[in-house]
């Protein structure tokens, strides 16, 4: 071990007491001083999702999804329906298989956008650049959802269009069956994916959180297919009636059932609970240590 | 412009509690601007859980810290008052070096160009384009130090900054820190090397479990903690013990038939020797590092914590490994 290098001369200390006199010590930057507001968490959460590949591999292949299966699925049904058995059909329905696939890629982006942070240690940095984490989670689940929203509506809509050309057999659907089946649709699987983004917040690990919402899609309406017993006919009938992919279809006028969610009340529904997850999510961020 | 401020960090009865385990307890010490203040401790010592205090990624569950006289989380601009090296790895690593420093600059209303300036500042113009994951440790140590520098802040954090980086980029950081400070701004920089600080700090925070150790100047500590002594080896030990005990001269043995004496002329007692004839395999004089110096300190403070709370392995017997 050498001497150590010059050490501060004890006579001189550095004068600290006088730090409030002109010759302190001390670092004056040129760069301005400004009061940051959720505009600028806004613009830095946008070059965050579009800088990073995963966004483009979810978001391409939720496109190929919907578009590719909407388009299949529109062919075949123009291919091998006879005259006739399209009458009175909803054209938009057939809409409905991509969007269910595809609302795995959005529950995807939805969950990364939030856990891959902590998965990377991402969010420390992001928490000590904004220490306001309410405006970080808000901003977050602004751009996402604009995101998602404005992905699901092109590609939904771009379906629509096609399907509606390809079936002539089926009917013309009426104004508000086009705002259900593009902008209705649209809102809903962009909440289906912020809910995803409040669950990866709250579970902090990516493939835990995307299971999670997986299991939330799919376990009802399995669960309900394999429920035999007659006693447990009504919990089976609620499975049924509240299970995601059946509120999707209430957007199209389909449901399993007669009973249960119609109209637009898979979209409250799906509001509500998103907004009591967004809540505790907020809470806890508040609470735990990043 | 901002007002010019002198930017302290003062900590205030820091306490952080991690279910019945104490990290950070009670630490009060106040950073300076103007000068390099090392942050020395063992690992473990509660330096990481303190610093993450500091930026608000931790809640205190006792104390306070204040940087500029304010709470972090009240900083709506944090990365111009406060830039901070947590670790490198805290990076997208999809995600470009410039893109990286780009949300960060947004978040704080710091103009885009300042992207520029940085990335040139730390020589990573080059890879400015390239994903963070395939960066090496150093250039992830540089990228890091690139988002600190980023709001030209006046007060820069550095946890264990030359952890794993070449004698290139340990030379850089240690001229780095120096003219920030040289520069009037405040340097909080940790490490478990007390080698390192001896080379950097101008001031010195010394902790070990959790607890305040020593704040003291680097010059204040050299002096109370280096010791000189000459250090003696001799075929004929009893003749020169009995010489010195005449002469005056306390001699210490410390084994293996080596003789240390505190504070001793090392010509003095090779002229003592000479006279009585007296044959001498080593005669030299001794100074104790600082390392001796501060593993002592750091160990007296687990002897103190030794009967409510016994640790597994000794204390300071794994603290020169590096992380």
């Amino acid at each position: 071990m050498s001497t150590p290098q010059s050490p501060m001369p004890q006579a001189a200390p550095p004068n600290w007491q006088a730090a409030a006199g002109p010759s302190h010590p001390g670092y004056t930057s040129p760069i301005p001083v400004v009061r940051t507001h959720l505009g600028h968490a806004l613009a830095s959460e946008w070059t965050k999702i579009r800088s990073v590949r995963s966004t483009m591999w979810t978001l391409g292949v939720f496109v190929l999804l919907v578009v590719g299966i909407g388009l299949l699925a529109g062919a075949a049904i123009a291919a091998n329906a006879s005259d006739g058995d399209l009458n009175g059909e909803n054209p938009l329905s057939f809409g409905f298989f991509g969007l269910l696939l595809g609302s795995m890629c959005v529950i995807t982006l939805g969950v990364l956008t939030t856990a891959s942070e902590y998965g990377t240690g991402m969010i420390r940095t992001t928490m000590v650049a904004c220490p306001s984490r309410g405006r970080v989670l808000t901003a977050k689940a602004i751009v996402f959802f604009a995101v998602a929203f404005v992905v699901t509506l092109v590609s939904a809509s771009l379906v629509a269009v096609a399907q509606v050309g390809m079936l002539d057999g089926a009917r013309e659907p009426s104004g508000a069956e086009w705002f259900k089946g593009t902008v209705g649709v649209s809102l809903y699987i962009a909440l289906l994916g912020l809910l995803s983004l409040v669950v990866g917040s709250i579970i902090r690990h990516s493939a835990g959180a995307i299971t999670i919402m997986i299991g939330l899609v799919l376990a009802p309406l399995v669960i309900a297919l394999f429920m035999f017993s007659e006693s447990l006919s009504d919990l089976r009938q609620a499975l049924f009636e509240y299970s995601i992919p059946n509120q999707l279809s209430v957007f199209y006028s389909n449901s399993l059932t007669d009973s249960g969610p119609s109209g637009w009340d898979p979209l409250w529904i799906a509001l509500g609970v998103t907004a009591v997850a967004f809540a505790g999510a907020y809470a806890l961020l508040q609470k735990r240590d990043v | 412009m901002r007002s010019s401020v002198a930017c302290m960090i003062e900590l205030e009865g820091l306490t952080k509690r991690y279910g019945g385990k104490l990290a950070v307890d009670n630490l009060t010490f106040t950073v300076r601007p103007g000068v390099v203040t090392g942050f020395l401790g063992p690992n473990g010592a509660g330096k990481s859980t303190t610093m993450r205090m500091m930026l608000g990624l931790d809640r205190p569950t006792a104390g306070d810290v204040r940087i500029d006289g304010r709470h972090y989380d009240r900083l709506t601009d944090p990365l111009k008052y406060i830039g901070a090296l947590l670790d490198a790895k805290a990076v997208h690593g999809g995600r470009s070096a410039h893109n990286h420093l780009l949300c960060l600059a947004q978040s704080n209303g710091i103009p885009a160009r300042r992207v520029h300036e940085v990335l040139d500042a730390v020589g990573l113009t080059a890879v400015a384009r390239k994903k963070a994951k395939g960066f090496s440790y150093g250039m992830g140590q540089r990228l890091g130090i690139a988002a600190a520098l980023l709001g030209d802040p006046q007060i820069l954090m550095f946890d264990e900054p030359v952890n794993g980086l070449d004698p290139e980029g340990i030379h850089w950081i240690r001229h780095l820190m120096k003219s920030l400070a040289a520069q009037g701004r405040t340097v909080f920089v940790s490490s478990h090397l007390m080698s390192e600080m001896a080379l950097t700090a101008d001031h010195l925070v010394v902790i070990g479990q959790g607890r305040l150790l020593a704040d003291t100047s680097m010059a204040g500590f050299i002096a109370q903690n280096s010791r000189s002594y000459v250090r003696i080896r001799t075929p004929q030990r009893e003749r020169l013990l009995d010489v010195l005990h005449e002469a005056g001269i306390t001699a210490v043995e410390s084994g293996s038939g080596v003789l240390e004496i505190d504070g001793g002329k090392p010509e003095r007692i090779g002229e003592l020797a000479a006279q009585h004839h007296i044959v001498l395999h080593e005669l030299s004089p001794q100074q104790a590092s600082l390392e001796e110096a501060f593993m002592q300190l750091t160990a007296e403070s687990v002897e103190y914590h030794a009967h409510t709370d016994t640790p597994a392995r000794p204390w300071g017997a794994d603290w020169q490994k590096g992380d």
